[in-house]
């Protein structure tokens, strides 16, 4: 396999597994990212401070002043060289997803007019996508998830919004994506979640993981407000949600 | 409960460590001192670890009251702090020194001359959990130091100490040179996608902070950096000091508050050894780029870190604020006899 290493300082280095977004790719960036762990958990890369992975790259960050560059590279090249696992078994995640009425779904009519389905079909296609986690970024949390029934690509809204609600479900691209927090944003808003994708409380406050599988679970707005309720009072068991 | 009380917020106080460091996967950005080397001075003068938390003034510093018996706080960088004690005029501080304050005094910062940032540590540090094991702030989402935001008036900012431990105080031997001449970068991750002029305009022109400088990046003003294969890449990881450069063709320094990963070509990274440098830097100042090897970068860093822990093993023994300094009693007296009040050098 033939990977490009790619300078960031003196204090990071990206390793580059391809030019395109592809789940061949992403699922190597990461294997890498899981070896590395590994190899960390086992004692090995001293220097080495975290890894970072994005669609088709890993970013190393060290410590200058524990390792360089030119320890760590080859170390990270032995990792690829040993073969890294076709494809990383990451968690498989169910996230229960209202998409009924205009306050939780206010683009969903406007999707199925352009994707020329009924709103019905939208639901159904982003509940069959075979979704897949590929970096977190943007801010804390936000996963784009990778995997959108290929019917269902539209570009960007033109005109982003200035404000969504936390916890919204939107699509745009080959992507789907959860709103971590109120934010501004330029996807397509089709549903939303109870669950909360950031929640300070939790001693892990970020709740999706670069590698997860995704798949939504269509519950209706009582089911919603329950669960809703229980993650406000941080009693929702989040465990049932994830598989190994 | 130990506190130092805000009684006038300064312009954009933050509680910053050495960051929030290894969630960067989960888009966690690390945030931190903008000037790692100031925060490990006022550190290492107020008796603390590197790793300990301080608070990371922002141009112009907050007016702090005293409430626990006595506390040690310790500022670095070039401030013109004042005590205030009752309805006596504010009396002079040195900066880049610590200082034993009593209940009821006021510590005020005051202004910062000449850099963007200074910074304030207190002794045994301040009585705030952690937050994803750091307690450096990251004012966009709300999240770590003192409530997730800066300081606002009549906030107290909790101390985990009573008392300040017995011992002298002690200041730094002379400022700490933090390098000068053009700022050091590596070429990278995407200087491929600039064409050789953009490559040559980028290290030849000069180039002016914008006034959008925060704590997320620097925006400079000057010639555009021109492209070759577009502003647009894959998004990939941003790590400290990258500079992006989007359509426009000004380029942009991702500092501690930057997002972890991006959509836009970065043409080079600035060197660790500057990153403090560019964390002091006002609107309105220029630098230039100057291109080195990732190995020159790393033996650059070595040295810096030397440096600064030959300045820590050289620190002075200071005069406690109202009392005798007895080292420069001895040194002075035997020479004039009379012992001058002296500002600090900045």
């Amino acid at each position: 396999m033939s990977v490009r290493y790619l300078s960031c300082g003196d204090t990071a280095f990206s390793v580059e597994f391809g030019n395109e977004i592809s789940p061949r790719i992403n699922g190597q960036v990461m294997a890498l990212h899981a070896a590395v762990g590994q190899a960390r958990a086992a004692g090995g890369l001293g220097g080495l401070v975290e890894t970072v992975p994005s669609m088709r790259a890993l970013m190393v960050t060290y410590d200058p002043l524990a390792t360089t560059r030119a320890e760590l590279q080859p170390q990270i090249d032995a990792l690829i060289a040993r073969g890294l696992a076709a494809d990383a078994v990451g968690r498989k995640v169910r996230i229960p997803c209202c998409y009924d009425g205009e306050e939780f779904a206010p683009d969903l009519a406007e999707v199925a007019e352009r994707t020329k389905k009924t709103p019905e079909q939208v639901i159904a296609a982003h509940l069959a996508s075979p979704f897949k986690v590929y970096v977190l970024g943007f801010m804390p949390g936000l996963a784009y998830i990778a995997g959108l029934e290929p019917s269902l690509y539209l570009p960007r809204r033109t005109q982003p919004r200035v404000r969504l609600p936390r916890s919204t479900v939107a699509i745009a691209m080959d992507m789907t994506t959860i709103y971590p927090f109120e934010s501004p944003g330029g996807w397509h808003l089709i549903g939303r979640t109870p669950l909360w994708m950031f929640d300070q409380r939790r001693e892990q406050p970020v709740f999706l993981a670069p590698g997860d599988s995704i798949t939504f679970e269509r519950i209706d707005r009582a089911q919603h407000d329950a669960i809703a309720q229980k993650v406000e009072a941080g009693t929702l068991d989040w465990a049932e949600l994830i598989k190994p | 409960m130990s506190a130092l009380k805000v009684i006038r917020a300064g312009l954009f106080d933050t509680v910053q460590d050495l960051g929030r460091i290894g969630h960067m996967a989960l888009g966690m950005p690390t945030a931190g001192a903008m000037d790692r080397v100031g925060l490990t001075l006022a550190n290492a003068l107020a008796g603390n670890p590197a790793s300990t938390a301080g608070l990371e003034i922002g141009v112009m510093g907050p007016d702090l009251l005293v409430e626990a018996e006595s506390v040690r706080v310790a500022l670095a960088g070039p401030l013109s702090p004042a005590l205030i004690e009752g309805d006596a005029p504010p009396r002079p501080l040195e900066s880049d020194r610590s200082h034993r304050l009593k209940r009821g005094q006021i510590l005020r910062v005051g202004m910062i001359e000449g850099s963007s940032t200074a910074y304030l540590a207190v002794a045994g540090g301040f009585a705030i959990a952690p937050f994803m094991g750091s307690l450096s702030t990251y004012a966009r989402a709300g999240i770590g130091g003192f409530k997730g935001r800066k300081l606002a008036a009549d906030d107290l900012l909790p101390l985990t100490l009573d008392s300040a431990p017995a011992g002298d105080e002690r200041k730094l031997g002379g400022p700490f040179d933090y390098g000068s001449g053009p700022i050091r970068v590596i070429w990278g991750p995407q200087d491929d996608y600039f064409s050789e002029a953009g490559r040559q305009t980028f290290v030849s022109a000069e180039y002016t902070v914008s006034k959008e400088a925060d704590r997320m990046g620097i925006r400079f003003e000057g010639p555009t950096i021109e492209h070759s294969k577009g502003a647009d890449i894959i998004s990939d990881g941003i790590g400290p000091g990258a500079i992006q450069v989007p359509g426009a063709g000004l380029p942009i320094v991702l500092l501690g508050d930057r997002q972890t990963v991006g959509g836009y070509s970065k043409i080079a990274t600035v060197a660790s050894v500057d990153l403090p440098r560019l964390g002091r830097l006002l609107p309105g100042r220029t630098v230039r780029f100057a291109a080195i090897s990732v190995e020159e970068a790393e033996g650059l860093r070595r040295d810096q870190e030397a440096r600064l822990q030959r300045a820590i093993a050289g620190f002075q023994l200071a005069r406690p604020a109202g009392g005798i300094d007895l080292t420069r009693l001895y040194e002075e007296n035997l020479i004039d006899g009379i012992v001058y009040e002296r500002k600090a050098v900045t």
